[in-house]
């Protein structure tokens, strides 16, 4: 990293971040994301959980208990699709009973049902397995329920992009917020990518994930913006290149020591997770950490540096309409 | 600020301590068989589907009654509101068009004693139509002996309801009593002004129906154009004419539903999860506070007592530890809330720890640092964590119970296009990041602050080593 020798300001060394290079970096970063988003789609498929996509819902009666695991292997061998399998009791007489929840495009055809009963009746004689009861459901959440949480998520980016534009307009408040929604989109964009990559099924841990990324994506920015915001006043000479590489730099030692608490602790989660079985919390605590990994790198690359960029390109039109 | 004193320390560890001891365990006392819990402790927390399991009940349309693919739709967002509306956030509601049958999960507990899965299955299915009537007529229901049918003519029913509120008035005796308040719309308004009109000093009284129970016939003593109504005398507490309202604002059913299975659902994410994630939060929370000790030293020290002053917070709005808030339902996504608010609280002490640094390092003296360093981070602080507040206040509205007045402002507007639904998953993360942001400002930076100051005041801690700053 190269050291700026101009600035003023008297703390630690200055780094680079907004230079051509670093713009080519984050260009070529965003590209290979977007590929590997689109080919793990391809390659892999994306994995819409029951509650978003619809499906089949079965209670057998057992007469002993069922290994959960076990019985997900039999199902997901005929359906092909994510299975998950649930016990419980029937509330009036106390009976044994599992749940079979599955994607299915268009319901369960007669035939596959009993073949899925006779598989699972072959897989635990003991349990002596019956047909208690079988729906074809509608998602209890469905498109709506996305294009709802879509807009509410502009709303939200609509009003933060106000606020920026009101509390940062020493700096030029409009562009600023935009570029932190870039940032934003850029930081779902990779926690989507690393649940597609892994095979995370689609379902209401990413809206949790998603979520949070939400708030502490901004929230990142916003502590960079404020550095920057703070030498505007202290360096009134300097160029906006050099007082935002004196911004990122200063907040650099807190930015590294934020990200290893934060990451650090869904490092833990999922190693614990994975430690102790629970697979379904991976769903929640890997693309989450992914996306805390680009919250840090994007508020100190992706949103200071679209920002100098998009400022340059103004100040340079406005250069070539005041020659005219 | 006022002078900080010495002792200013002693009395914030004290009432974070205090405030985090009452949360956990709560309050409760026993007066002969009965326990009257004065505080809500973590057991009072109810836990989501995914992470303890719950009830599953099959509702089918009673008799031969053939719902529609709309009437079915309507069905089921009206049950997804009561679920709201019962402080169940984590439910999933299925429907099947082929059987018309209604699935619906919610997290309960076997044992659980305060929450009766039963009577709230039972209140799920009911039809809950509103009806105001001419007169007081009613027969016998040919089919259930007992039963009564309302025969009056219909002049308003919950369809011409804008919004009911419960409330208290004083009776003719000059005694107070519980009544629901309705505002009516344009078309209620109307009609009740018109039936009003023709029987006001007349004897024959307007009955006024939920579903085949009479709650009141009173006479009509002046016309009433107000497009206001009031239900009275049939409340004996405010809980009572509370539920009639919710009853009233999440509507009506458009056909009757009887339960066609109840089972208890093992959670999604397996038994015992719970001990995970918990194993996996104190693994972490040690770490951290080791990190923000070796980091930052004494201000570290007070960071891990505000954090701990935070995370109680969390837990508190969850339980229902302050009075006025009813205890809420705690899933993955409210956790994943508690965690954000988390990570932008220690974010708060690491941005003024290492401001103090910065400013010591600059040559500044320990009482100036302090208040230099929490003066500046503040403004960082506040922006981020405003921004916080309108994430989840907007998807607070968004999502909630439609009959808050945000959520209504919000549904009328922005999201005039969508059904007014109450999505309890993601409400529940708005609800807890947002008290952990109020709670970061409470604790992170209001507390701290004080703690730090007050230290600063000993002797012993003078030393600007123990701020990561140089001997001087």
């Amino acid at each position: 990293m190269s050291k700026n020798e101009n600035t003023s300001v008297n703390t630690g060394k200055i780094y680079d971040f907004c230079s051509a290079s670093k713009r080519r970096m984050m260009i070529i970063i965003a590209a290979i994301v977007i590929v590997a988003a689109v080919v793990g789609a391809i390659v892999r498929g994306v994995n819409v959980a029951i509650e978003f996509k619809g499906g089949t819902v079965i209670t057998y009666d057992c007469a002993a208990d069922v290994d959960v695991n076990k019985a997900e292997g039999v199902v997901k061998e005929i359906v092909d699709t994510s299975v998950s399998i649930r016990t419980g009791e029937n509330i009036e007489t106390g009976g044994k009973q599992i749940t079979v929840s599955f994607t299915s495009e268009e319901g369960l055809t007669v035939d596959r049902q009993v073949e899925l009963t006779e598989a699972l009746q072959k897989a635990f004689p003991e349990a002596d397995m019956v047909l208690s009861d079988s729906n074809d459901v509608n998602p209890t959440t469905g498109k709506e329920f996305f294009l709802k949480c879509i807009v509410a998520v502009l709303f939200a980016a609509v009003l933060i992009i106000i606020y920026i534009a009101i509390r940062f307009k020493k700096i030029g408040g409009w562009s600023a917020g935009l570029c932190s929604v870039f940032a934003l989109l850029h930081d779902l964009l990779v926690a989507m990518t690393a649940s597609i990559l892994f095979g995370f099924e689609f379902n209401s841990n990413m809206v949790a994930v998603i979520l949070t990324i939400l708030g502490y994506s901004i929230n990142n920015t916003i502590v960079i913006y404020d550095r920057i915001r703070e030498n505007r006043q202290l360096m009134p000479k300097a160029s906006l290149n050099e007082i935002i590489n004196a911004g990122c730099s200063q907040s650099l030692t807190r930015s590294i020591r934020t990200s290893i608490t934060t990451i650090g602790t869904m490092l833990i989660v999922t190693i614990v997770v994975f430690i102790s079985g629970y697979k379904s919390l991976l769903s929640f605590s890997v693309p989450l950490m992914f996306g805390l990994i680009s919250g840090t790198y994007s508020s100190l690359f992706v949103a200071p540096g679209t920002w100098a960029w998009w400022m340059e390109k103004r100040s340079a039109k406005k250069k070539a309409s005041g020659k005219k | 600020m006022k002078k900080i004193k010495k002792s200013t320390f002693f009395i914030v560890v004290a009432l974070i301590l205090l405030f985090s001891v009452s949360s956990v365990l709560g309050l409760d006392y026993q007066y002969g068989d009965n326990v009257t819990t004065l505080i809500n402790g973590v057991d009072d927390i109810r836990l989501g589907i995914d992470i303890q399991g719950g009830v599953d009940v099959t509702f089918a349309p009673s008799g031969d009654f053939d719902a529609d693919e709309e009437q079915l739709a309507a069905a089921t967002e009206v049950i997804k509101t009561r679920l709201t509306s019962l402080g169940i956030n984590d439910n999933e509601v299925y429907s099947d068009e082929d059987s018309d049958r209604i699935i619906v999960r919610f997290p309960w507990q076997a044992g659980e004693t305060d929450f009766d899965p039963e009577a709230a299955v039972k209140e799920l299915g009911e039809t809950a139509e509103l009806t105001f009537r001419y007169g007081a007529d009613y027969e016998e229901d040919p089919e259930n002996e007992g039963e009564y049918l309302p025969t009056g003519d219909i002049i308003l029913s919950g369809a011409d309801v804008s919004q009911a509120s419960a409330g208290s008035q004083q009776n003719d005796k000059g005694e107070y009593e519980y009544v629901v308040r309705l505002i009516l719309n344009e078309s209620g308004k109307a009609a009740f002004g018109d039936a009003t009109t023709e029987l006001a000093g007349s004897t024959t009284p307007i009955s006024i129906w939920m579903d085949n129970t009479m709650l009141s016939a009173p006479t009509v003593n002046d016309a009433i154009t107000s497009g206001e109504a009031i239900i009275s005398g049939s409340f004996k507490t405010y809980d009572d004419a509370k539920k009639l309202a919710d009853q009233i604002n999440s509507g009506a059913l458009p056909f009757k539903m009887e339960t066609s299975s109840f089972k208890t659902i093992s959670p999604t994410m397996g038994e015992g999860s719970l001990d995970a994630i918990l194993l996996a939060g104190l693994i972490a929370f040690a770490c951290i506070a080791v990190y923000m000790i070796v980091l930052y030293r004494l201000p570290g020290v007070v960071a891990v007592i505000a954090l701990i002053g935070q995370i109680t917070g969390s837990v508190a709005v969850v339980s229902g530890w302050f009075g006025f808030m009813n205890s809420s339902t705690l899933t993955i996504p409210g956790i994943a809330g508690i965690i954000l608010s988390l990570g932008i609280g220690v974010d708060a002490n690491i941005i003024t720890g290492e401001r103090i640094k910065e400013e010591l390092k600059a040559g500044k003296s320990l009482d100036a640092a302090i208040k230099i360093a929490y003066k500046r981070a503040f403004t960082a602080i506040f922006d981020g964590n405003l921004t916080n507040v309108i994430v989840a206040v907007v998807l607070m509205g968004a999502f909630g119970v439609p009959s808050s007045p945000f959520s209504k402002l919000l549904n009328s507007t922005i999201f005039c296009m969508f059904g007014a639904t109450a999505e309890g998953v993601v409400y529940s993360f708005g609800f807890t990041l947002l008290a952990g942001v109020i709670f970061n400002f409470i604790m992170g930076v209001f507390a701290a602050r004080l703690m730090v100051t007050s230290l600063s005041k000993f002797e012993c801690f003078k030393n600007r080593k123990l701020y990561g700053g140089d001997v001087k």
